[in-house]
C-alpha cells in the first residue's frame, strides 16, 4: 500500500481515540480495581435487604472482601438468600457476623462483615445466620412513635 | 388539491417504498463492500483523516465546554442534598452514557455529514458519478464505502474524546473552581461508573449512530436531485433527518440497553 503523509495524522487521531476510551476504561470506570480474584460462595440469609444490590461490596474492617453474587427470596423462611463471594485469600471464622450498612447518609449500601471467634474457617457452600438487617427508616420511624406512646402522656411541662 | 384521491394517495406510498427499498439496498451493499474498501485501506484512510482529524478541534472544545456546564449545573443541584462529592459521578455518568454519543453524533452530522453530502451531491450534478460507471467503475464502491466506513470508524473514536474531554472538564471545574476534594471526584466515579454496562454501552451507541450519520449523508448525497437547488436542499436534509434519527435511536437505545 502507498504511503501518505496522512498517515501520520490519521495514526495521531485513532490513538487519541484509543487513548479516550482507555482513559474512560481505566480513570473513570476503574477496570483495574475489578479483581479477578478467585472466589468462594457462601450464603447468607438476612430478614430484609433493604436497597442491597447484586455487585454490592462486601467489607470486613473497611476492605472490600467480596461482593454480593445474587439475592434471592426464600419461601421457605421467608427470608432473603444472598449469595457472597469472598476472596480466596481472606478467611474467616465460621461464626462471622453479617450487617447491612449504609456508606454515608445517602450512599449506597454494603455487607460490614465481623469476623467471630470460631477456629473452624467458613468454606465455600457455607451458611451464615448471624445476621443483620437494613436500617428501614420506617420501622425506626415507628418505633419511635410506639416507645413515645408507650411512655403515657407526655410530661404538660408546655402548658400555660 | 387531489391528495385525498386514492391513486394520489397509492402513489405517494408506493414512491415512499421505493425510497426505502433503495435505501436498504444500499445500506447492504455498503455493508457487503466492508472487506473491498479495507483492502484499499488508503481511501479510507484519507477520509478518516477528512472525517476525524478536521473534527477533532469541534469535538474537544464541545467535550470542553460542556464538561464545564455539566460540573456548574451538577454541583448547583448536588449541594442542595449535601452531595457534591458525588459530581464526578454524575459527570462521568452523563458524559458516557447520554451526551458523549449523542452530541458527538449531532456536531458530526454538522460538521462531517454535511461535506459528505455537498461532496457526493456535487459528483452527482458534475456527472462525475456517471462517468465512472461508464468505466465501469462501481462509485458505491469507488466512493461511498471507503467514506462510509471511515465514518463508522471515526464516530465511537470522536465519541471516547468527547467523553473523555468532558470529565476533564468537570474535573476541572469541580476540583479546581469550586474545591470538591480530588480523591472523592474521582472515587465516586470509579465506584459507580461501570465498564460494560456504560462505557462499553455508550460505544455501542456510538457505533451505532456512525452508521446512522454517515449512511443517511451518503445516502441523501446519492439521490439528491443534480441541481445546485437540489445539493442545497440534500444537505440540509442531512442534518434534519439525521439529528432526528440520532435523538429518536437514543432514546430506543437507551431503552433497550439500561431497562433490562
Amino acid at each position: 500500500m502507498q504511503r501518505s503523509k496522512n498517515d501520520v495524522w490519521v495514526g495521531l487521531f485513532v490513538v487519541i481515540g484509543a487513548l479516550a476510551m482507555v482513559f474512560l476504561a481505566l480513570q473513570s470506570a476503574n477496570l483495574l480495581s475489578l479483581s479477578f480474584q478467585s472466589t468462594y460462595r457462601v450464603t447468607a440469609k438476612f430478614d430484609n435487604v433493604g436497597g442491597l444490590k447484586p455487585k454490592s461490596a462486601v467489607r470486613s474492617g473497611g476492605v472490600v472482601v467480596g461482593r454480593v453474587e445474587g439475592i434471592t427470596f426464600d419461601d421457605k423462611t421467608f427470608q432473603a438468600r444472598v449469595a457472597l463471594a469472598l476472596e480466596n485469600r481472606y478467611a474467616f471464622p465460621k461464626d462471622s457476623s453479617l450487617k447491612i450498612l449504609t456508606s454515608g447518609l445517602l450512599g449506597e449500601q454494603y455487607i460490614g462483615m465481623e469476623a467471630g471467634a470460631d477456629a473452624a474457617n467458613l468454606v465455600a457452600g457455607d451458611t451464615i445466620s448471624a445476621t443483620q438487617s437494613a436500617v428501614v427508616l420506617e420501622n425506626l420511624i415507628s418505633q419511635f412513635l410506639y416507645s413515645k406512646a408507650a411512655d403515657g402522656p407526655a410530661p404538660d411541662k408546655d402548658k400555660k | 388539491m387531489s391528495w385525498y384521491q386514492p391513486s394520489e394517495i397509492g402513489f405517494a406510498v408506493r414512491c415512499k417504498l421505493a425510497d426505502i427499498g433503495r435505501g436498504a439496498r444500499l445500506f447492504v451493499k455498503l455493508l457487503t463492500l466492508m472487506g473491498a474498501s479495507f483492502k484499499r485501506f488508503g481511501l479510507v484512510r484519507d477520509q478518516i483523516h477528512f472525517l476525524g482529524n478536521y473534527s477533532l478541534a469541534i469535538i474537544t472544545v464541545s467535550g470542553l465546554f460542556v464538561g464545564f456546564v455539566l460540573g456548574l449545573q451538577g454541583y448547583y443541584t448536588l449541594q442542595r442534598y449535601g452531595s457534591s462529592e458525588a459530581l464526578g459521578l454524575l459527570v462521568a455518568l452523563s458524559l458516557v452514557r447520554e451526551l458523549g454519543p449523542v452530541i458527538t453524533a449531532l456536531l458530526f452530522a454538522g460538521r462531517a455529514g454535511t461535506s459528505l453530502t455537498a461532496e457526493i451531491g456535487l459528483m452527482r450534478a458534475g456527472e462525475q458519478l456517471s462517468a465512472m460507471e461508464m468505466m465501469a467503475v462501481d462509485p458505491v464502491q469507488r466512493i461511498l464505502a471507503p467514506r462510509f466506513w471511515a465514518g463508522v470508524i471515526t464516530m465511537p473514536l470522536l465519541a471516547a474524546v468527547f467523553s473523555a474531554v468532558g470529565i476533564i472538564g468537570g474535573w476541572a471545574v469541580g476540583v479546581w473552581m469550586i474545591g470538591i476534594d480530588a480523591g472523592a471526584f474521582w472515587s465516586q466515579m470509579q465506584g459507580g461508573v461501570d465498564v460494560w454496562n456504560d462505557v462499553g454501552n455508550g460505544v455501542i451507541k456510538s457505533v451505532v449512530f456512525g452508521f446512522t450519520v454517515t449512511f443517511i449523508a451518503l445516502q441523501q448525497g446519492f439521490e439528491a436531485q443534480p441541481t445546485p437547488d437540489g445539493v442545497a436542499r440534500a444537505t440540509t436534509r442531512t442534518v434534519v433527518v439525521s439529528s432526528l434519527s440520532v435523538l429518536g435511536l437514543d432514546f430506543i437505545l437507551t431503552a433497550m440497553m439500561f431497562t433490562i
